[in-house]
């Protein structure tokens, strides 16, 4: 048994079927690249984790409870984060308020009105977050404005913030979409040492095979709505089933 | 001190002081001087000051952290009004049951509009809201008349009304336990005469508490987490935030604040008509709060303060007066100048000046008064050669 389980998810938006009879089982403490060309339901399927879509059928199940119809705000309770094809951040807050939000969210849960209390004397929560903001090499600059910060660094303070949180299970989607090539390396290496640090399960989905191989340590191809193959790196590297689905629109 | 940071202590510090010292402060003309018309402060102008700046403080919690724009926050005056009101006939003149009650009850009216609005965000919010103040103002002129009073306005009736707790001979004006609010004491002072009201320095005490407590708003935990809702939204809910709860609490604090607002207008003069709740009203709000500086702590006040001085000021200024300002002119001059600001910027035509200084600081000091004043002070401290900041990239003065 996997920590996510997916199991004959289906979704159709009109005539179009998005996601048919998906079967998709992530190994905990592993990192599971879904690839697939565009169109493949990559995003649909994030989205059915995630709980901004329902499916039309099918069940899916995290660590045993099922995370169909609970809301993005429960799901994250349970232990998924996500990060964004483009950073979501809080851009008009600093980079250490942005990191506190999400420690406010693990200690105190989905609400709590504390609305006397001063932010500043919240020792627990600047302590949490400045320790994060050490972990990713960003504690020099709390005190910045995150609309300021580099297309790297907005990356770097989303991982922070999705990880302040301990969550068992990150989704990533395309982490390195529109990013120079050096900037890439940098959020693999974040991800290699995120992965060594702690005990944190990852499923990534992604275009850049650079990224996938580097990384990934079971790979699921998706093509039409539709697992083709499941499979470890090197098996995937020269798979015919593959091959067809690309058909030469990336160098696999 | 009192749990603040030395900034805003001295920002409480200056809202205070400028409360306690309105009297002397908007009379800076003695009474006998051609300028004395341009003088504020008197007791009816100093209460709508107060009132407002509560009100603009409410809203700013909802519209300045969160960015959730209300368009129907003069219902909330409305039924703070009423509810006031409703305590006066039913139970004795004493603010201190009706203040509270008229905060109580459009609160619970905030819980049930704001619980049905936030089902939207956005312009679709701002509607929904507009759409409640519009009902609650068509409804008091109809089906609810015999709440509200309908056209003649509802005020207390000695002589029928139960007022169960008057007791004998109770006072049949409003009164904090037997004082009554429209004591006064006027000093002269050559020239000048400065009017002391209980009933001002009773809203100016609601002010003061209501801005302290907004800086203990926008400096807790809750008020980061408006400000996160107000600039992503979708994080929020990734991050495992219900936004929820969050846009109720703030939608609900600022309407017991209009309600607050609602109740001592009452307080100062005991009627209250549907007027107040005129979309037009809801508008003005909205406009304060831009004058002055949306999300700021001292915007609100300000916006609030420039608005009800311009309306109260401009709208008071007469044909003769301008005559006599301009008597220095050819006559062909004045009398042409006369006739262009009588017909199109004061007197009956001041919304148009109003219009024209809104314009101008939304296009030039977007961040409202509060802008234009911290750029002014930039501007000063830089004249000093050894305060300019090296290499900083200012072009053209």
């Amino acid at each position: 048994m996997g920590i996510l389980e997916v199991k004959g998810v289906n979704k159709r938006f009109g005539g179009l079927q998005a996601l048919g009879d998906v079967n998709l089982s992530v190994a905990e403490n592993t990192v599971h690249a879904i690839i697939g060309p565009n169109g493949a339901g990559k995003s649909t399927l994030l989205n059915v984790l995630v709980g901004k879509l329902i499916p039309d059928s099918g069940s899916v199940m995290f660590d045993g409870q099922s995370v169909l119809g609970r809301k993005p705000y429960e799901i994250n309770q349970l232990g998924i984060s996500r990060v964004f094809q483009t950073p979501e951040i809080f851009a008009e807050l600093s980079v250490f308020e942005n990191v506190m939000i999400p420690c406010f969210a693990k200690r105190d849960g989905a609400f709590r009105m504390h609305a006397i209390g001063d932010v500043k004397h919240e020792a627990d929560i600047h302590d949490m977050a400045a320790a994060i903001l050490e972990d990713v090499n960003m504690i020099d600059k709390r005190h910045m404005t995150a609309s300021s910060l580099s297309r790297g660094d907005k990356r770097r303070l989303e991982m922070a913030m999705c990880l302040v949180q301990e969550p068992r299970l990150l989704l990533l989607d395309e982490p390195t979409a529109g990013m120079a090539r050096a900037d890439t390396n940098n959020t693999i290496d974040l991800l290699k040492e995120i992965k060594e640090k702690r005990d944190i399960t990852m499923a990534i989905i992604e275009h850049d095979m650079h990224v996938v191989f580097s990384l990934a340590e079971r790979i699921t191809v998706l093509a039409q709505g539709t697992p083709l193959v499941e499979e470890t790196p090197e098996n995937i590297k020269g798979h015919p089933k593959v091959r067809e689905a690309y058909l030469g629109e990336a160098q696999v | 001190m009192l749990g603040l940071n030395k900034k805003d202590f001295g920002l409480l510090l200056l809202v205070a002081f400028l409360a306690v010292a309105a009297p002397f402060l908007l009379n800076p003309f003695p009474e006998s001087s051609t300028l004395s018309f341009l003088n504020a402060g008197y007791p009816a102008l100093m209460q709508l000051f107060a009132i407002f700046a509560i009100v603009l403080i409410g809203f700013n919690i909802l519209f300045g952290l969160t960015g959730y724009l209300s368009f129907g926050h003069a219902a909330f005056i409305g039924i703070g009004s009423y509810t006031a009101m409703w305590m006066y006939k039913l139970l004795n003149f004493n603010v201190i049951i009706a203040i509270p009650m008229a905060m109580l009850v459009t609160g619970l009216f905030a819980l049930v509009i704001g619980w049905i609005s936030l089902r939207r965000t956005g312009i679709y919010f701002s509607i929904l809201t507009l759409a409640f103040a519009e009902m609650a103002y068509r409804l008091s002129y109809s089906v609810l008349t015999p709440i509200t009073g309908g056209e003649t306005n509802l005020s207390p009736n000695p002589a029928k009304d139960p007022m169960i707790l008057k007791g004998e001979d109770g006072l049949t004006v409003p009164h904090l336990f037997g004082f009554d609010l429209n004591a006064k004491q006027v000093w002269e002072l050559g020239n000048w005469s400065f009017t002391f009201e209980a009933g001002y320095y009773l809203c100016a005490l609601f002010l003061v508490v209501s801005f302290y407590i907004s800086i203990r708003i926008f400096r807790s935990p809750f008020g980061l987490m408006l400000r996160a809702i107000k600039s992503n939204n979708q994080r929020m809910s990734y991050t495992g935030l219900n936004t929820k709860p969050y846009m109720l609490a703030a939608f609900v604090v600022s309407g017991v604040y209009a309600g607050l607002a609602g109740g001592l207008l009452v307080a100062m003069d005991a009627q209250a008509g549907a007027e107040r709740m005129f979309w037009t009203e809801s508008g003005t709000i909205v406009i304060m709060a831009i004058l002055g500086g949306v999300g700021t702590l001292l915007g609100p006040i300000l916006g609030a303060g420039a608005i009800k001085y311009m309306e109260k000021i401009l709208s008071s200024i007469s044909e003769a007066q301008l005559h006599t300002w301009l008597g220095i002119l050819p006559d062909w001059l004045e009398n042409a100048m006369v006739y262009i600001m009588a017909n199109f910027f004061v007197g009956h035509a001041w919304h148009l000046t109003l219009g024209l200084v809104f314009m101008l600081v939304v296009i030039f000091v977007p961040g409202g008064l509060v802008e234009l004043g911290q750029r002014i002070a930039t501007k000063l401290s830089r004249k000093k050669p050894d305060v300019t900041p090296a290499g900083e990239n200012n072009p053209a003065e």
